[in-house]
């Protein structure tokens, strides 16, 4: 049994190449794939969509009043909204360094919040 | 009031600026300043607090913080000069700048090199001449960005976005995960102005609708925005009757374009292209002043971040060796043409002689998509100089040829070379 | 009834603002009211922002007469109170040799009308002057009594100097109702409650129909607001050497082309009679109107040099001209009624309304003289607005000088218009205090330029939420709910569906 074919258009890079994936009894095939990064990109996005996830925290005695941050990995696509949740939860005191860790081991995914910049 | 002089003097340290003032530094220029009207080095950067910057120049993917970051620490370890918190208020051909600043007052600077790196304004209301109302809630998506990431807040609940320009749609997800609605995100063309990884990532994702050939036709709200009249649009762009559409909104965002802001450029006395609304520039990011370079979107309005970096160290290179009298004089030089189907090429000319020495990427966009497999063919009196396969082109996204040193052969002379993007 | 006044002012246009600071030289109490939140904010703020020489109205009509006697005050006026004001003259442009004769019309209209400093000129001269004009031009009236002014910082200099002078305003207060005994207007009821007066008058623009018949007077007038719609040209792009109509047509000026004080161009006005007196909307064909009307006198005018639109609302009026055999029946009031005491009665104000405002301010003194009202003059009226300010307009030195008393002056806020922190704080402290974006705006033109505030915007919500000690997402752009931000990001909100 062959599935119906899933169109993905390919975000590995700019370029957005439209792809097709086709599932097969445990095979998974990817039509049209320009590079091999569009190859993995497309299994990945049937068998385990993830996304880099960026956002800001509060943060006091700064310059400003959020610190922006990221995730170290791209992070389960389906786990997005509870991990902003979290993000919204942090509270941070000045002075922050760049890729500090602001929540560790993410909803146990074992990815990581990290600050974007410095702050001061 | 104090003068001061520097061999190079960068405005703005966005992308372009910082590269500008890093590579100048390395390229032999001893004293070097940049200018911030901003507190802090980075320029719009700061509040691009999503990933996406560096797969080009650092083989990753990082935040638009962390991007600057990188560069920021290079200008301390150079020991590059910093004027932040400071506005340049008039330049002059000669390269005397005077800026204002609250500590320093007014100051003169005489910069042996000059590099604008001012980066681009975004296009408003008024440029597409929205009728309607005048309600508050009506921003650029630049605008509600800094408001989101930098100032700490948010600027409406319910969103429509007209335009599909990479920032409106990275600001339909960053709102809709500050807990927003995003109802539509409108584009007059029948194309994604933008990224399609951006369409992807920031609207399909989220289940936000993206409707191409729609503009507003109105804004509805006296005190602020209550709803927007939606509307189709024919081939000609004119609203289709009947088509029209009320979608309740608190906020409309605009992501309709970008402009070089040149203002400084234009006291200077440097030629701006009608096309790129940028200067006239040679591959070193020369402007028609001696003396005067221009690097990033401030040339022209690039896609990646990273295209901006490399234009920057061009051009940062050109004004080191020009502060120091180096910058050879070329007794030939090749213009180039935008040929079929493209709207514009740069640089505007460039120098044969230089080719032998290193490649010169040759940057373009194409005026109508074509979502087949192209040719990207450079011709130099009437021969074919050098051509590359693309999958497709589209407008939404810069097309890049290299001229590398092995066709310099082709350049014996001064000539034109135009180069066309068509079908295969 | 909280105060008692001697005068209360409806009102705060241009003719309001400019009555208060005729009158506020005599030892009375006034209280100014304008229903905005700010004063000048509707029809002032909303117009072509020229002085005009006064031969357009028809002779005999209030308005030339009005028009007519204003036009020599201006000069002092501008010094005194220190507003822009530049009487560059100004030109009705004939184009083709068919609207030629209707120039001699004016001539003739303007000399019946006590205009001095008409000529008329060639089209050869007049493509000399003006080199973007439209070469088919065959000849133009010049008049040299024409000028442009900021018609909004005329009104708010003439606010100003009137409290200075012990006039009290109160915006955000809107007239209700007149208290009325004996045929005696003896107080105002607003929104804020009710002041007690001797006399009210009555300048309300767009709504002096309604306040009129509040008070019995004038059922049969009414007021049909006319829309007209305005582009402004980026001043990079070209600026214009002078004020240029077209020759007039039965119901306006028609759509001219206009250097500003500012240096920008401005298009505009179309003319539409509507009934709504709030919507102040633009429409696409409105402003395709205001293109190609533009373009018949300068023709490069292209859609790509446009960087604001706006529309503005004239109080048209359907009041008799009270000259004997003079057929007109859109003339200015300016009145005491008979049929009620203590009421001055302003009514139809449109164009040439901002020309005439300080002939109308010395019109209704005269009138209060007549009614018996004692005017005594105060010894120390100061007649003198100071000008606060411009960074835009210094010199390089003198930048420096007010950056050395206050750095804020150092910081700009606006890069377009080169407006300072200094001067925003400044205006939110000043005798009329600014309170909102679009107050700021106005009095500073921060955020007309090119970027239309998309760079000022989060600057100006920051430094007016300090200076008012008010929260950011209080602050708004027109006053009411006019707010721009709605919660700090990280104050999640109930989830939405």
């Amino acid at each position: 049994m062959t599935s119906e074919p899933i169109p993905i258009i390919c975000v590995a890079c700019p370029k957005g190449c439209r792809l097709e994936v086709l599932r097969s009894e445990g095979d998974i095939l990817v039509n049209h794939a320009g590079c091999k990064r569009g190859q993995e990109y497309a299994r990945g996005e049937v068998t385990d969509p993830r996304r880099m996830v960026a956002s800001t925290v509060k943060v006091l005695n700064a310059i400003h009043p959020l610190l922006p941050v990221y995730t170290s990995a791209p992070f389960p696509k389906g786990r997005i909204r509870e991990l902003l949740a979290e993000i919204r939860k942090v509270e941070l005191k000045a002075p922050v360094k760049i890729n500090q860790v602001v929540i560790e081991n993410a909803l146990g995914t074992g990815i990581d919040v990290v600050a974007s910049r410095d702050l001061e | 009031m104090t003068n001061l002089h520097y061999d190079v003097v960068v405005v703005g340290s966005g992308p372009g600026g910082l590269a500008a003032a890093i590579s100048a530094r390395q390229n032999g220029a001893e004293k070097v300043l940049i200018i911030e009207r901003d507190i802090e080095l980075g320029g719009i950067l700061l509040q691009c607090i999503h990933n996406g910057f560096g797969v080009e120049v650092f083989k990753e993917d990082l935040p638009g913080p962390s991007y600057a970051q990188r560069f920021i620490q290079q200008v301390h370890d150079l020991k590059i000069d910093t004027l932040l918190d400071s506005m340049v208020l008039e330049t002059t051909p000669d390269r005397r700048l005077f800026i204002t600043n609250r500590k320093l007052g007014i100051r003169e600077i005489k910069a042996g090199a000059l590099v604008f790196a001012m980066g681009c304004r975004e296009r408003t209301r008024a440029q597409i001449r929205l009728p309607g109302s005048r309600p508050a809630g009506v921003y650029t998506a630049g605008t509600a960005q800094r408001w989101v990431n930098v100032e700490g807040y948010m600027p409406g609940k319910r969103f429509v976005i007209l335009g599909s320009g990479d920032i409106g749609m990275i600001m339909a997800r960053r709102l809709t995960f500050e807990g927003a609605k995003v109802e539509r995100v409108l584009e007059i063309m029948p194309y994604l102005s933008g990224l399609t990884r951006n369409y992807v990532q920031c609207l399909q994702d989220f289940d936000i609708p993206l409707q191409l050939n729609h503009t507003v036709k109105r804004i509805i709200g006296n005190n602020r925005v209550e709803a927007i009249e939606a509307a189709a649009v024919d081939e000609q762009r004119r609203i289709i009757p009947g088509s029209e559409e009320i979608i309740p909104c608190d906020t409309l965002l605009l992501s309709v374009g970008l402009i070089p802001e040149n203002e400084l450029s234009r006291q200077a006395g440097v030629r701006i292209d009608p096309v790129t609304a940028g200067a006239f520039v040679d591959s070193r990011f020369h402007t028609s002043v001696p003396g005067i370079f221009s690097a990033g979107n401030v040339v022209h309005v690039y896609d990646l971040v990273d295209w901006v970096t490399q234009a920057g160290l061009a051009a940062g290179k050109g004004a080191a060796l020009f502060a120091q009298g180096k910058l050879a004089v070329s007794d030939k030089v090749v213009r180039t043409q935008a040929g079929e189907n493209v709207r514009y090429i740069v640089p505007h000319t460039f120098d044969p002689n230089l080719l032998a020495e290193e490649a010169i990427p040759l940057q373009m966009r194409v005026k109508q998509p074509i979502e087949a497999p192209v040719w990207v063919e450079a011709v130099c009196n009437g021969k074919s100089v050098t051509r590359k396969a693309l999958p497709y082109a589209r407008p939404g996204e810069m097309v890049t040829l290299n001229l590398k040193p092995d066709v310099v052969d082709s350049f014996r002379e001064s000539g034109t070379l135009t180069v066309n993007i068509t079908e295969r | 009834m909280s105060e008692t006044y001697d005068i209360i002012i409806i009102g705060g246009g241009v003719v309001g603002c400019m009555t208060a600071r005729f009158l506020s030289r005599y030892k009375l109490s006034i209280l100014l009211i304008e229903k905005e939140i700010d004063i000048g904010s509707v029809t002032s703020a909303a117009n072509t922002a020229l002085v005009h020489p006064g031969y357009d109205p028809v002779s005999g009509s209030l308005k030339a007469k009005m028009n007519v006697a204003a036009v020599p005050l201006w000069l002092n006026l501008s010094e005194e109170l220190n507003f822009a004001y530049e009487r560059c003259g100004d030109f009705v442009v004939a184009i083709g040799q068919e609207e030629l004769p209707q120039l001699d019309e004016l001539v003739e209209r303007g000399k019946r009308n006590g205009v001095t400093g008409m000529s008329i000129v060639s089209g050869d001269e007049m493509r000399k002057r003006e080199p973007l004009i439209n070469p088919a031009v065959s000849g133009a009236l010049f008049a040299e009594t024409g000028a442009m002014c900021d018609p909004f910082g005329v009104t708010l200099a003439a606010a100003e100097n009137a409290v200075m002078n012990g006039v009290t305003i109160l915006r955000d207060t809107a007239f209700e109702d007149f208290i009325i005994q004996n045929k005696r207007i003896v107080g105002v009821k607003t929104n804020r409650g009710a002041f007690g007066c001797r006399w009210a008058i009555n300048a309300a623009g767009l709504y002096s129909d309604v306040v009129m018949h509040k008070a019995g007077v004038r059922p049969e007038f009414k007021i049909t607001p006319r829309k007209g719609e305005y582009l402004i040209l980026d001043r990079a792009d070209f600026e214009l050497q002078s004020v240029y109509f077209p020759v007039p047509t039965e119901i306006s000026k028609g759509i001219m082309a206009t250097n500003s004080v500012h240096g920008n161009t401005i298009l505009g006005p179309t003319a539409h009679d509507q009934d709504d007196k709030e919507d102040k909307t633009n429409s696409e064909s409105g402003l395709q109107e205001v293109l190609e009307g533009g373009r018949k006198l300068i023709p490069c005018v292209d859609p790509r040099h446009v960087i604001a639109v706006f529309a503005g609302l004239r109080a048209a009026g359907n009041a008799p001209c009270e000259t004997p055999g003079v057929d007109y029946g859109h003339d200015f009031i300016v009145e005491i009624p008979a049929t009620i005491q203590g009421l001055v009665n302003l009514g139809g104000i449109e164009s040439p309304g901002l020309s005439s405002s300080p002939a109308i301010a010395l019109r209704v003194i005269d009138l209060l003289k007549d009614a018996g009202e004692k005017l005594v003059e105060k010894s120390d009226w100061n007649p003198i607005r100071p000008a606060r300010p411009r960074f835009r307009h210094m010199t390089h030195a003198q930048r420096q000088a007010v950056i050395e008393k206050d750095e804020r002056y150092g910081r700009v806020v606006c890069r377009c218009e080169n407006v300072t922190e200094g001067e925003i704080v400044a205006e939110i402290h000043s005798p009329v205090p600014a309170t909102t974006y679009d107050a700021i705006k106005r009095r500073t033109w921060l955020g007309t330029g090119r970027c239309q505030g998309g760079f000022d915007l989060p600057r100006v919500t920051h430094i007016l939420a300090r200076e008012l000690g008010i929260s950011e997402t209080a602050v708004s752009k027109k006053g009411g709910d006019s707010t721009f931000l709605l919660r700090p990001t990280k104050q999640a909100e109930d989830d939405h569906d």
